[in-house]
């Protein structure tokens, strides 16, 4: 059959040519086949995948810790910080106050508290979009923080509204039943908490400055809705209750300075979750609210101390942990707009005037707030919230921007003096509702159960009449 | 059989119990207490409020001695917890109607 090569050697010839050209095209012309096109884009779209990941991933992991952070503020910071102050009798009862907000807060926020707080609903209060926290899972809400799963603001979050009402415990410590605390404070999570935190954070809030409210009220960590309402609740409350049996008479001193020191320690360390967790990111704006937090409590501590070393002779270490305590509330609407060199000024003058607040106007006015929830958190975020208005800086924080995008004057010092009206809105709407919503709920929950103990329970002690318990058994049998 | 009390700075004790054993007088009960004389107390300051502590800390020894042990026990107690301010303490003898061990149920000084 191939006897005549002619035949075979052209076939050959012609094959070798083929396969030499088709190789040589499929080699250079690979990037004009739809095959690869598509492999690059897909590749870039990858890798913004990838970057995006890798932020949220950063800013996640600083917001979990962040949430611890604010929760140990409450358990055992705040317990023991309480705790401390009051007589042995009572030690128990106080961190039990604490820690069983803990547990009925996170129920409440779960069930409607986060949809009531950070919901849409309108100026003034969320509504059920989120309830039984439907529709917050891993996707970010945008309106909040782009980078964070939405659970994770939603915990975050939850560890305020926490401490919020733990703060007012200080006030009626000693002499409020357990039941009607139950009651008292499920009542007002729902009824103040969450419409300031809502007015102030969240969508569509009048107060809120992120987000275009009508009267933005520079707030970055909660002054106003941590501090300024549970401090006045507290006063309301004081005022409600009564005093103590046996004040301003008997002496009632702190039966452990040891372990409100421990608490306030804790409470430091946890305010840089509180404050600098309020960037809602790992970015340098948490950094500066970092510094300016620190700075604001260093200041206050020495600024408390030194009035006691003037007025009383001696620095306590109560006065000056106090004083840290101060400063740390001052500081907390002003973190993420203030300098570090303005956090200072903050600090210190929050210090010194918590002091005298404490140290001679409550006696001047004789009403026990026994722990001295409105001295410190109620005057010291009050306090906060009037110099963020002062001390604010676009250059710390470009949050007030024109129609071209350019950053706005925030503080009297940076070109705003406007800004200390609507701080003072925020306050003053702040003060009202915690005024008046505490006032209601304490007469709704005294017509229904009561609020004080009885005179022979509050002389045995709350741990024994309230909860069975001695926080001591240092007993003398083996 | 007398019982001394004896209350003393809290500091004190240490010397009188060397002093104690010192002159062979060995049993004792020791109590933390509070107490004051004529010794002003000191003024503690919390949140701004002043607390005036006129409860001084004190220790209180109780022994019952043998009536011809009581003399030197006493000078003992004396030379070892003065200071020759106010605050030193005092010291306290009663008649003691019997004593009795425990132990083996003894009675009397044998017992002491």
């Amino acid at each position: 059959m191939f006897a005549d090569t002619r035949g075979l050697k052209a076939l050959l010839t012609w094959l070798f040519l083929w396969t030499a050209v088709y190789s040589a095209f499929s080699q250079t012309s690979s990037r004009l086949t739809p095959a690869t096109v598509e492999s690059q884009t897909e590749r870039i779209a990858r890798l913004e995948q990838a970057v995006t990941e890798a932020k949220s991933s950063a800013d996640n992991s600083w917001m979990l810790v962040s949430s611890a952070l604010v929760l140990l503020m409450t358990g055992p910071g705040l317990a023991l910080f309480y705790g401390g102050l009051v007589r042995k009798k009572n030690v128990l009862a106080t961190m039990m106050q604490s820690f069983a907000l803990m547990a009925i807060v996170t129920i409440l926020w779960a069930l409607i508290g986060y949809s009531l707080s950070f919901g849409s609903g309108n100026s003034f209060i969320g509504a059920f979009d989120h309830i039984f926290l439907r529709g917050v899972g891993v996707q970010p809400d945008a309106a909040y923080s782009a980078t964070i799963p939405q659970q994770t603001f939603m915990v975050y979050q939850l560890m305020f509204a926490i401490i919020t009402p733990a703060l007012i415990t200080g006030a009626f410590a000693e002499r409020m039943k357990f039941s009607a605390m139950v009651l008292f404070m499920i009542f007002w999570s729902i009824v103040v908490y969450d419409p300031m935190a809502h007015m102030v954070w969240g969508k569509e809030g009048l107060l809120n400055a992120a987000l275009g409210g009508r009267f933005p009220t520079l707030d970055f960590a909660g002054g106003t809705v941590v501090h300024v309402t549970s401090g006045v609740s507290a006063l309301v409350c004081a005022l409600y209750l009564g005093k103590r049996v046996g004040y301003p008479r008997e002496p009632m001193p702190p039966h452990s300075v040891v372990l409100s020191f421990i608490g306030a320690c804790l409470l430091w360390v946890g305010w840089f979750g509180f404050n600098a967790g309020s960037a809602l990111a790992a970015s340098p704006l948490a950094t500066s609210a970092f510094v300016a937090t620190h700075f604001g409590a260093a200041a206050a501590a020495l600024g408390w101390g030194s009035a006691e070393w003037i007025r009383n002779g001696k620095p306590s270490t109560l006065g000056t942990i106090s004083g840290a305590v101060a400063g740390l509330v001052a500081i907390t609407p002003a973190a993420g707009f203030v300098s570090p060199m303005s956090a200072l000024a903050i600090g210190l003058i929050a210090g010194v005037v918590c002091y005298l607040m404490v140290a001679q106007v409550k006696s001047r006015f004789g009403y026990d707030d026994s722990l001295d929830a409105f001295g410190v958190h109620g005057v010291g975020g009050t306090i906060g919230a009037i110099l963020t208005g002062v001390f604010a800086s676009r250059a710390i924080n470009p949050i007030f921007k024109d129609a071209r995008g350019n950053a706005m004057g925030l503080g009297i010092l940076d070109g705003n003096a406007g800004q200390l009206l609507n701080q003072l809105v925020g306050v003053v709407i702040g003060w009202i509702l915690a005024a008046v919503g505490t006032l209601i709920i304490l007469k709704v929950v005294d017509l229904a159960i009561g609020l004080r103990v009885t005179e022979g329970h509050e002389i045995q002690g709350l741990d024994l009449s309230q909860h069975g318990e001695e926080g001591y058994n240092f007993e003398v049998s083996a | 059989m007398t019982k001394i009390e004896a209350v003393i700075q809290t500091s004190k004790l240490e010397a009188v119990k060397t002093a104690l054993h010192e002159i062979g007088a060995e049993g004792m009960t020791v109590l933390e207490a509070r107490g004051h004389g004529r010794q002003k107390g000191h003024t503690e300051f919390y949140r701004g409020r002043e607390y005036t502590v006129d409860l001084i800390p004190k220790i209180k020894l109780e022994m019952v001695l043998a009536d011809d042990m009581v003399e030197r026990a006493v000078e003992a107690i004396v030379n070892a917890a003065r200071t020759g301010q106010i605050g030193d303490g005092k010291i306290f003898l009663s008649k003691i109607d019997e004593a009795i061990r425990i132990r083996n149920q003894e009675r009397g000084v044998s017992a002491l």
